[in-house]
């Protein structure tokens, strides 16, 4: 077992690393737009992923404004619904979500937690974004092609996707869909091989794994995970692109499409949803993993207090990883799948449940005798732990194979996946971006702003969702562009839709303060100085702020404990930066 | 102390919000009322879980927030609590598997005595199709389909020339009897939903999907598609009469058999 570094006199920084010549760059050009530093890449990866968001966040306000008010506006028809409730899916899980984790804050903080000068490979990192930009434009080009952007569903689920009853099916929004994730999946590769190997290979000295950050654990994990998972959709994306194009038949049973035979036989569509799930569930970890992580340090920094288990922490960040590549069928319970393997995945899917228990019991117990500054990161990690609690236990209900069947595409599906992997992950993202906005730009984030947005967010979005498993439970499926008259929805359940509708107007107005409060206090925010949460870990110890290019001045800093010390007994500060050496902070014992 | 406040409010209203909420499931009409009694013991579990989570952690906000000359406590692990808590929920995780892996046993088992009733679904209709007096199904394929035959029957397959068919129109069965529902669809996916019935299962082209019930109240119950099947998603209704037996033979001698609606040979209405 690793012991829990301390700054006892026994752990002295073991290997040199060598330090790096980097990429100078010459002009403005180089430097800001063609950057090779990790930093810059972040920005724009975030900036990017965020304006796409936003594409996903007017698509929601549509397709709600459409199940509060059926028929109300004229220009949301049926195409239109299943074409806003496609893109709004698949923006928000693959181009946010994933970008903002991965691309976004990986880049900007590995290098600067582990020490090193930037990310080993800056080239392919550059190259990393530009392939990703290019993924959103051909996705955004959707929406101006013949026909409009595929309607299928995020799933993409064959044979509907490519034939001519869903929107963009025959036309060119299905082509760009499955051409844009494939050019996306390139790009990541090449950014996710960077995050690995520059965790792996480029930390600094004294920097061992048992002394990373949870923030670097979660988002190693989520990046190790999301390589061995793209490709899963990635050939998927290209079988289903030849189904269409070449006339193969992969996913394409023989069938008969308004009364005439296709030419397609022999395919399998259930074959595609184990693939598209074997991605898509281990997808689900690598937007929660990174968030876990983060929220973690977030807690901790803002509580004063180590985190609680540690080691716990990230064996259950890594055996979580491993176990969501065996629970992918669980969301096939009434696929048509052999009822079998019911049994198998919701055993597997309710044991993940165990480690992801003691991440949250964790939490609350890194709260309990600590020292709570209810800063805005510490009030969304507040956030980010009721909500990912709700959403956490109804996937109890999911998970287990026979509770599924009534549930399963209801709006009580809808309803957990927003809650757990929607707003928990995204209440994360805001309490990182309000904690490390700072390092960024130099400046804090103006306070004011940063509480309407928050209790409207946090509030907002638990109205819309916790009520939304109801109509779940009543039966009300999803995907449906109107209910109609139907005799087991009463209209009471109407006037919950209308409710929900005008508490997501408020929410996603909501959003427009945060960005307001991100260029107002670029400009006019309080000075922050170097450190100001006054936190342990290196990117909070850079000679300047915001960092410069190469991070770290002359000298690569050197590590000497983990990164927790807060409120370390005897100590003058309530924290110990991980530079100090075991005689600069305090000399103490192993923790047993 | 506003989130002290609230985040007792979250538990509070949640708890009030599920106890007096109108919405809940509609009355069941199936045998399945242990999927709603697995359901009931999960919302105990988890909605303990729920309450005594958010409620410590308002607790620890109360109690130790921020206040000047505070300081933290240095914890860094307690092996002994760590293996407690793992423990307890293992024993609750256990406690919502075991019953829920019993009831899904009973309900992959399709009891012997329990009657083919065949569902077929293409954008956007259902259709139906029962045994005639033989009892049994006869073949069909998608290749099969044409006009003349909308469900794409083997005509060389004596066994379905019996075969009662109905297209687009209501399906009825008899109360009390189980039912084993074979799903096939001639297009793309479809899911056969009765909210009242508990049960739903995907149907794939190329492929017989199926479950198993037992009506247990007569009545009539909407029918709707629970898988993403294009445009026309949330049009395509259907109905299910559950009635007594007489009733239902009575119904049942008015529907036509395959035999007879090749012998009509009308031209199909588009759909």
């Amino acid at each position: 077992m690793v012991e829990i570094p301390s700054g006892s006199a026994g752990a002295i920084p073991s290997a040199e690393v060598e330090d790096v010549e980097l990429y100078h760059p010459k002009s403005w050009w180089t430097k800001y737009v063609f950057s090779q530093d990790a930093k810059i890449i972040a920005v724009q990866y975030s900036v990017t992923a965020i304006s796409i968001g936003l594409v996903a966040l007017v698509l929601s306000w549509l397709m709600r404004l459409q199940l509060a008010f059926p028929g109300y506006f004229a220009f949301i028809d049926a195409d239109h619904y299943y074409q806003f409730i496609t893109m709004h899916g698949m923006i928000m899980v693959i181009y946010l979500l994933t970008a903002l984790f991965l691309g976004g804050f990986g880049n900007y903080l590995i290098p600067l937690m582990v020490g090193a000068r930037d990310m080993v490979f800056p080239y392919a990192n550059m190259l990393s974004y530009w392939i990703y930009l290019l993924a959103v434009l051909i996705l955004a080009a959707g929406f101006f092609a013949p026909g409009g952007p595929t309607g299928a569903g995020w799933t993409l689920y064959p044979p509907q996707a490519v034939l001519s009853g869903t929107p963009g099916g025959k036309d060119w929004g299905i082509l760009l869909m499955l051409s844009s994730l494939i050019v996306f999946i390139i790009g990541f590769t090449l950014g996710g091989l960077n995050y690995v190997v520059t965790v792996l290979q480029g930390r600094a000295r004294g920097m061992t794994l048992m002394r990373m950050p949870l923030t670097v654990w979660g988002i190693f994990t989520a990046t190790v995970m999301a390589l061995l998972a793209f490709p899963a959709l990635f050939v998927a994306c290209v079988m289903m692109l030849f189904d269409r194009l070449l006339g193969t038949s992969f996913f394409m049973p023989a069938i008969v499409e308004m009364g005439e035979q296709l030419q397609h036989g022999g395919g399998s569509p259930i074959l595609f949803q184990h693939l598209f799930w074997f991605f898509g569930h281990p997808e689900v970890y690598i937007v929660a993993l990174p968030a876990f992580g983060i929220v973690s340090d977030l807690i901790s920094t803002h509580a004063r207090k180590n985190i609680f288990g540690y080691r716990m922490m990230v064996w259950a960040i890594v055996i979580i990883g491993a176990l969501s590549f065996i629970v992918w069928a669980h969301h096939m319970y009434v696929s048509g799948m052999n009822p079998a393997f019911g049994f198998f995945f919701a055993t597997t899917t309710l044991i993940i449940a165990i480690p992801t228990a003691i991440k949250v019991y964790n939490w609350v117990l890194t709260l309990w005798r600590g020292d709570i500054h209810l800063t805005l990161p510490m009030l969304f990690a507040l956030a980010f732990i009721v909500t990912f609690v709700n959403g956490g236990l109804t996937g109890l209900f999911l998970g287990n194979v026979v509770v599924d069947v009534p549930l399963s595409d209801t709006m009580f599906v809808v309803a957990h996946f927003h809650m757990v992997m929607g707003v928990a992950p995204i209440l994360v993202i805001f309490g990182a971006i309000c904690h490390w906005y700072p390092k960024v730009t130099g400046r804090m984030l103006n306070e004011t702003l940063g509480q309407i947005h928050f209790w409207t967010t946090f509030l907002g979005t638990y109205a819309i969702f916790f009520p939304m498993h109801y109509l779940g439970l009543l039966g009300v499926p999803r995907r449906y562009f109107e209910m109609g008259e139907t005799a087991f929805v009463p209209p009471s359940a109407h006037t919950l839709n209308i409710f929900i509708t005008v508490m997501a107007l408020i929410v996603g107005a909501a959003q427009m303060v945060f960005l307001f409060n991100l260029v107002w206090s670029l400009f006019r925010g309080r000075e922050a100085g170097g450190n100001p949460w006054r936190a342990t870990t290196l990117e909070w110890q850079t000679p300047q702020t915001p960092p410069a290019h190469g991070n770290w001045g002359k000298e690569l800093p050197v590590v000497y404990r983990w990164a927790y010390d807060y409120s370390v007994p005897g100590a003058a500060e309530d924290f110990i930066p991980q530079t100090v050496p075991a005689d600069g902070g305090v000399t103490r014992e192993v923790p047993a | 102390m506003a989130v002290v406040l609230i985040l007792v409010l979250i538990v509070v209203g949640s708890v009030l919000f599920h106890v007096l909420s109108p919405w809940w499931w509609t009355p069941i009409a199936s045998n399945w009322t242990y999927i709603d009694s697995t359901l009931v013991i999960t919302f105990w579990i988890t909605g303990i879980v729920f309450v005594a989570v958010v409620s410590f952690m308002a607790y620890c906000v109360f109690r130790f927030r921020h206040k000047p000359g505070n300081r933290a406590a240095y914890e860094p692990e307690n092996r002994r609590l760590e293996l407690l808590l793992g423990g307890g929920t293992a024993v609750g995780v256990a406690a919502m598997l075991a019953p829920g892996l019993v009831v899904w046993n009973q309900f992959i088992t399709v009891p012997d005595d329990a009657v083919p009733v065949e569902v077929v679904s293409q954008q956007w209709l259902w259709s139906f199709r029962l045994p005639g007096v033989d009892g049994k199904l006869g073949r069909a394929e998608t290749r099969d389909v044409s006009p003349e035959n909308p469900l794409g029957l083997n005509k060389n397959d004596a066994s379905g020339l019996d075969d009662v068919i109905i297209e687009g129109g209501e399906l009825h069965l008899p109360v009390g009897k189980p039912v084993r529902i074979l799903l096939r669809s001639i297009d793309v996916l479809h899911d056969f939903y009765v909210p009242e019935f508990r049960a739903k299962m995907d149907m794939i082209p190329g492929m017989i999907t199926y479950f198993w019930f037992t009506p247990t109240r007569t009545g009539s119950f909407e029918i709707l598609c629970a898988e993403l099947c294009g445009i026309g998603h949330a049009q395509m209704r259907g109905t299910v009469v559950v009635e007594e037996a007489a009733d239902y033979q009575t119904w049942l001698g008015q529907q036509q058999t395959f035999t007879q609606l090749m012998a009509s040979g009308e031209p199909r209405p588009a759909n």
